[in-house]
């Protein structure tokens, strides 16, 4: 069925649509709407499931993991100091290996108190065991949230799934989308089939102690499970696209990239800005292309190293920031070519808080990295003064204005 | 009349677990699963009970069990709930299972009482029982929420100089149906209030005192005498609360209503090595005499009126 609605609502109807039988959720700007939207359809008769109003985040990915142990099929939702919230309950999902989807409506943390967008929210959560895939659209949103499941409850895969989407830009604004009925998506996603559960008739032991002569085993074979996901996520995207005929990419996504000399490398929405850079960048003759990379983890590293090959320049836009370092998606890119070529890869910081990011800035400041002129980070459109800055000599300010008293 | 050997036979709680000699957890988990029965999903949260079920790939626990993180008792119930909930609508169940929560007063009064509190006001329909020993005995005897005045702590080196709070009254005021203290010197009684939680809906919460030998520095072999001078010394109550009621049981009614003389709270204390600096000093007289007004206190608040024996 055709809708029109937001991205936080379109969330709320795949989930439905994906048959899930339990919802454990505590609301946050700007997730909000996905749970009361859960709630209205349950209270309604529209949809079947267990809501469960936990009291903080912690708690709904407790609930989250605890209720997909049972052997049903679960769902949460959250954001930012949400998220970063559960980040002990995040590896509890991943250790368990329960194949929980969760959707996290990307927003930076404070202080100072931000609910606008970026991703420092989930790629702080980078190294849960995870898996995160990054949306730039509202039908992918609807679509990739009923391909998370089959993911993640593939037995050759069982981990959770982390469904990023980003704040305002997707989540609050109305656009049409196609949704199924719980009826069509059946065939592609049919009951969960735990391998184990909490079950009386055959009595199991989950998360007890154990020693360092198995606990090495234990992540190792969470690591085979996230290389196994990529073929997995594969073959997700391809069935759905015989079966609904749509198909928003699988690890990555890309546009105008095969006779690219330049490439941007972004996530979720910006990509879709990006888009228009690059058209108005091929009108003047330059040949870029965007690489857009959808699953985050696992890591689409053959792709990108397949699809990075005999570049002349490379431009990774960043809507977070490992301090100390730089952007995450960069250092990840670069990591994956490393001694492959001699490409030059640079880093662009943009829409941190929700800061706008015009397609103009990014053609602007794409054309100046391929170009040679940008250093290797560059700080978007920022314009830091001694107001911002915090160095000693701020102290000697405000030993100004005591003394002044 | 039920007795102590009439209660069920078959065992849940396995042997070759590797908890220490004398300890409380084992002895009370062997009791309420005799109570609850093999239609049970057991929920630990971290604590001593964790670690002493043994390890990966082995258990002594023989009932479907998820060891939880030290915040989420009450939540992690909610999630198994509802996925009970869930897969009674398949119509899965002849009859659903019991859920019950396993964790120390760490895991209850402090870290988790956010959780318990969400669980118990949503009326989650489980059974959440607190073992109680007064500390954080699994990193080795620090003090708690629990941890009662004077008693001596790795980080109460000198005695713990607050009161403990009184869980037990918290959640009674969440107006559970169900809410009961239990001390392992009385096995029928502890066994008789897991079956009736068992028999009602909702949230029951039971808080079992677990006097432990190594952290309260008592011989393994006393563990059962210092669970009974707990409550003839008043510092342990024993009661239920039903339907708005609170109905004192077990030895504490028979103090109260004078058929038994309580003993002083010095008779329990001198017994355990956690208050034997305490007692030592003159600020230790004055820790007994607040212990003995707490006692009092606790009855007043229970019943409304001071008891005879004061």
């Amino acid at each position: 069925m055709k809708v029109l609605e937001t991205g936080n609502h379109l969330v709320a109807l795949a989930v439905r649509a994906a048959g899930v039988e339990v919802v454990p959720a505590y609301p946050i700007t700007p997730q909000t709407q996905v749970v009361e939207k859960i709630a209205d359809l349950i209270d309604q008769g529209k949809m079947d499931a267990e809501y469960i109003p936990v009291e903080s985040e912690h708690s709904a990915c407790a609930a989250l993991i605890a209720a997909s142990l049972t052997g049903v099929r679960a769902f949460s939702a959250t954001s930012s100091h949400g998220l970063a919230y559960m980040h002990e309950m995040l590896h509890f999902a991943a250790g368990l290996r329960t194949p929980v989807v969760m959707v996290n409506v990307n927003r930076s943390l404070g202080p100072g108190w931000n609910i606008w967008c970026d991703h420092q929210d989930s790629i702080s959560a980078r190294d849960t065991g995870w898996m995160q895939v990054y949306v730039s659209s509202h039908q992918e949103t609807v679509d990739t949230v009923i391909q998370a499941f089959r993911i993640a409850e593939d037995h050759d895969v069982m981990l959770p799934i982390m469904v990023n989407l980003d704040a305002f830009v997707i989540s609050h604004t109305y656009m049409d989308a196609i949704v199924p009925e719980p009826e069509e998506v059946s065939e592609f996603l049919p009951r969960y089939r735990p391998l184990w559960a909490l079950d009386t008739r055959l009595p199991v032991t989950h998360g007890s102690v154990v020693y360092p002569s198995e606990f090495s085993e234990t992540r190792q074979s969470m690591q085979q499970s996230q290389t196994r996901a990529i073929g997995v996520i594969k073959e997700a995207a391809t069935r759905f696209g015989e079966l609904f005929g749509r198909h928003h990419g699988d690890m990555v996504d890309y546009y105008r990239l095969d006779d690219a000399e330049y490439v941007i490398v972004s996530m979720g929405s910006l990509a879709a800005e990006t888009m228009i850079s690059i058209d108005a960048m091929r009108e003047k003759g330059i040949k870029v292309g965007l690489l857009r990379v959808r699953f985050f983890r696992p890591f689409p590293v053959a792709e990108l190293q397949e699809l990075c090959r005999g570049r002349k320049s490379i431009l990774v836009i960043d809507r977070n920031y490992s301090y100390g370092l730089a952007g995450v998606l960069y250092t990840e890119l670069k990591a994956a070519l490393y001694g492959l070529s001699d490409t030059p890869v640079r880093n662009l910081i943009v829409g941190l808080g929700g800061r706008d990011v015009s397609n103009e800035l990014i053609a602007e400041k794409a054309m100046e990295s391929f170009e040679g002129k940008l250093g290797e980070i560059t700080w978007g459109d920022t314009q830091i003064t001694k107001a911002h800055v915090v160095t000693r000599e701020l102290l000697e300010r405000f030993q100004e204005l005591y003394n002044k008293k | 009349m039920v007795t102590v050997r009439k209660l069920p036979e078959e065992e849940l709680f396995l042997p070759g677990s590797v908890a220490c000699q004398g300890c409380p957890s084992s002895l009370g988990l062997r009791i309420a699963f005799k109570a609850l029965g093999k239609n049970t999903v057991l929920i630990v949260v971290a604590s001593c009970t964790s670690v002493l079920q043994g390890s990966y790939p082995y258990s002594a626990i023989n009932l479907p069990l998820y060891n939880v993180a030290f915040a989420t008792g009450g939540a992690s119930a909610s999630g198994v709930v509802a996925g009970i909930r869930a897969l009674a609508k398949r119509g899965v169940f002849e009859e659903e299972p019991t859920v019950l929560v396993w964790a120390g007063d760490g895991g209850t009064y402090d870290i988790g009482i956010q959780s318990l509190s969400g669980a118990a006001e949503r009326e989650t329909d489980f059974i959440y029982v607190c073992l109680n020993n007064e500390m954080y005995s699994n990193t080795g005897t620090q003090r708690s929420g629990a941890t009662p005045l004077g008693a001596w702590t790795t980080t109460t080196p000198g005695g713990k100089a607050q009161h403990r709070k009184d869980i037990a009254q918290i959640m009674i005021a969440h107006k559970i149906p169900y809410v009961a203290t239990a001390s392992l010197a009385y096995p029928v009684d502890f066994y008789q209030k897991m079956l009736k939680a068992n028999s009602i809906r909702g949230t029951k919460y039971i808080e079992l005192l677990a006097p432990c030998p190594p952290g309260w520095k008592f011989a393994a072999d006393q563990m059962i005498e210092v669970s009974r001078k707990a409550v003839e010394s008043g510092m342990w109550l024993l009661y239920e609360h039903e339907q708005g009621d609170t109905r004192l049981t077990g030895v504490t009614r028979r103090i109260i209503e004078g058929k038994v003389k309580k003993r002083p709270v010095k008779d329990y204390i001198e017994i355990q090595g956690r208050f034997s600096n305490i007692l030592a000093s003159r600020e230790g007289q004055e820790a007994e005499e607040m212990l003995e007004s707490e006692v009092s206190e606790s009855i007043k608040r229970l019943q409304g009126w001071v008891p005879e024996y004061i």
